[in-house]
């Protein structure tokens, strides 16, 4: 059980962390959610008693870590894979930590065999990949057989296969009756492996709610209804008829409705009921990813322009520009205040809508609130969010 | 609470390197035997550090080679050249040797507590031991006694070996005890300054410069201080700068009326004491 109490972190003027408050419950996979920067690192050094916090504080089974009684038999931490010194070999830096802990040697050979390093044990740890720096890191984590588990990006530079080995992990120790709390800039990481999520951005905590709880408010089916612009009045007539059934619309900027709680042939029997033409009834999907995104726009730190390439490219052809693309400017964000988790318009101009329907879900247009980015190409997206 | 999205227990999945994993599957984690850890454990966990880097090999080689070449170079050459001492003791042609030889201990010092800092180590180190004291302590008792066990035996050796090639007449128990332990102890204590340097400066190289500079830059100083007025600053410069102070050990001191023999040790000793607490409170108190 990890605990945090109004925990605020400044480093001169930065605040890194402001008045988090949050609980982390054993035998639960707790994800711990952010952009780069938000302060996900620095609250885990705090939980360490590494960083000593400005005001607020972080308590481990009601006791601050420094004075926690044996330590490193209750809490075990992946904080950084490169934290190693590269000229010792993964068993003596394993070796030397147990001794610190005094844990018996022969667990430093059991640990090394659950994350697969037997083989390299002997071998300097400068030589490692970031992968192998990640096992190195979890052995580490794991070698007191700690209640509580700290993971800080753990399945970075892993490969798919370890990915899968860490998932599965973590969902062990929490079944174990663990308390496992890893952080991760992956929503769709954290989706399949978490039973929990925090998320915080620009140090502040932006949601603590069950994995369940998020998806059926996140990532609910709606469809995607245009009527007909003639007569004007049809608009309100199939609102109001689609409410009355239960479900809800919500207008979309470009005229269009968003409705959910409807299935689409409903939606066609209610339409067609109520004397309205419909031009466009389409299912959409908003992906948990595009919801955390969303969630979490305003707190980016780093956001990417878009890369002109001025003078590196010949002048475009003639025929094919892409439209809007160097137009794009990543605005600030205006996340509605009720609105994060209702997935926003995907926002296509009518030229394109007819291929949204059959675009897969990831290339579903960005559902951003503001029209002008939400005109961005798929392509580009990618790239913004690489730079998170 | 929500319950796992996943069916209870599934086993441990084989790692991924195909080796077979020490747990079997469909077991927990096995219990390890709980016990406090203390001192001790600190201490024997120190000695797994120093001895698995190659810089320890590297410093402490290096010394051992400098006072074993220095020293018994300079005697070879007075038994060719057949040169007189000149009065002085046979044992103090093993200071230029210890002189050079204390560079690599203070590097060794300093990189012992500094690498932990450029490698991020220190953060998992204090995170599987949050008594910052202890780890602290730990380091010093194993660098010390290494430290100090290195240069007391190959001071020792050198003084033997020198005594030997030059026939040289033997040097009274007062003095071999001052030119092994004794130089041993006054070396050590200037690594575990050093090492106090890097705990507070963080910074392998920053701190190796610092402690350079402290043991060069008081006599360079002194040798440009042509003023009268500064007579006295200069000759306080000449008496307790380093080289001055390890010289003394040897009977040698190039100024008479400055510390002499196990004086120096116990100024090393004070200085180094005081250095060790500002070290813990940086470290006690600073975020890693």
């Amino acid at each position: 059980m990890i605990e945090a109490v109004g925990l605020t972190k400044r480093y001169g003027a930065k605040t890194a962390v402001e008045n988090l408050s949050f609980q982390v419950r054993p035998g639960a996979v707790t994800g711990f959610l952010g952009p780069n920067g938000s302060g996900k690192s620095t609250t885990m050094r705090m939980m360490l008693g590494l960083d000593r916090p400005t005001s607020g504080h972080v308590t481990i089974g009601g006791h601050p870590f420094r004075s926690l009684p044996n330590a490193p038999r209750q809490v075990g931490a992946l904080l950084d894979a490169k934290a190693v010194h590269g000229g010792r070999s993964a068993r003596n830096h394993l070796l030397s930590l147990a001794q610190l802990a005094g844990i018996p040697t022969a667990r430093v050979d059991e640990v090394l065999g659950v994350v697969g390093l037997r083989e390299v044990a002997k071998q300097r740890s400068k030589g490692f990949s970031l992968g192998m720096g990640q096992r190195l890191g979890i052995a580490a984590a794991l070698l007191g057989d700690p209640r509580v588990l700290l993971f800080d990006e753990p399945v970075n530079g892993l490969d798919p296969e370890g990915i899968h080995w860490v998932r599965n992990l973590m969902r062990q120790l929490a079944a174990e009756g663990r308390t496992v709390f890893v952080s991760s800039h992956l929503m769709s990481e954290m989706a399949l492996t978490a039973d929990h999520l925090i998320v915080i951005g620009r140090g502040r905590l932006l949601s603590d709610m069950s994995v369940r709880d998020f998806i059926s408010a996140n990532s609910a089916d709606f469809a995607r209804v245009r009527v007909a612009s003639e007569p004007p009045e049809q608009r309100e007539k199939l609102t109001a008829a689609l409410t009355e059934a239960g479900g809800r619309v919500m207008p979309e900027p470009d005229g269009a409705l968003r409705v959910t709680e409807l299935p689409l042939p409903r939606i066609s029997e209610l339409a067609h009921a109520s004397d309205v033409r419909l031009w466009e009834l389409s299912p959409h999907q908003a992906s948990l990813e595009e919801a955390y995104m969303r969630m979490t726009q305003g707190a980016v730190d780093y956001r990417s322009t878009a890369d002109a390439k001025e003078g590196l490219q010949p002048p475009p052809p003639a025929y094919g520009p892409l439209p809007d693309l160097a137009e794009y400017v990543p605005e600030p964000p205006e996340v509605p205040q009720r609105g994060w988790y209702v997935p926003p318009p995907p926002g296509r101009e009518p030229s394109r809508a007819p291929a949204a329907p059959v675009a897969p879900a990831a290339s579903v247009a960005p559902a951003a609130p503001v029209a002008r980015a939400a005109s961005v190409a798929p392509a580009d997206r990618e790239t913004s969010e690489e730079s998170r | 609470m929500t319950t796992p999205a996943t069916p209870p227990s599934p086993p441990y999945p084989a790692p991924a390197s195909g080796s077979p994993a020490s747990v079997p599957t469909g077991e927990p984690v096995p219990a390890v035997p709980v016990r406090t850890p203390g001192l001790g454990d600190a201490v024997a966990a120190e000695w797994t550090k120093i001895r698995s880097v190659r810089s320890t090999m590297w410093t402490l080689g290096v010394m051992v080679l400098l006072l074993l070449g220095v020293g018994l170079l300079t005697a070879v050459t007075l038994r060719v050249a057949e040169s007189d001492l000149g009065g002085e003791p046979v044992l103090s042609l093993g200071f230029f040797g210890v002189l050079l030889g204390s560079i690599c201990v203070i590097t060794l010092g300093v990189l012992t507590m500094a690498s932990e800092y450029s490698t991020g180590l220190i953060r998992t180190t204090l995170a599987a031991c949050p008594g910052r004291g202890r780890v602290l302590i730990a380091k010093s008792i194993v660098f010390f006694l290494l430290s100090f066990t290195v240069t007391t035996v190959t001071a020792g050796i050198v003084g033997v070996l020198q005594t030997a090639i030059l026939d040289a007449e033997s040097p009274s128990g007062g003095e071999w005890l001052r030119v092994t332990v004794g130089v041993g102890l006054y070396v050590a204590l200037l690594g575990l300054l050093s090492m106090a340097l890097g705990t507070i400066v963080q910074h392998s190289a920053g701190a190796i410069t610092i402690m350079i500079a402290v043991v060069l830059l008081p006599l360079v100083m002194a040798m440009f201080m042509f003023t009268p007025t500064l007579t006295s600053v200069r000759q306080a410069l000449f008496e307790y700068s380093i080289p001055s102070q390890l010289a003394a050990l040897y009977d040698t001191a190039m100024t008479l009326p400055g510390p002499s023999g196990w004086e120096s040790v116990a100024i090393i000793a004070g200085v180094t004491a005081v250095a060790m607490c500002g070290a813990f409170f940086s470290l006690d108190r600073r975020d890693v």
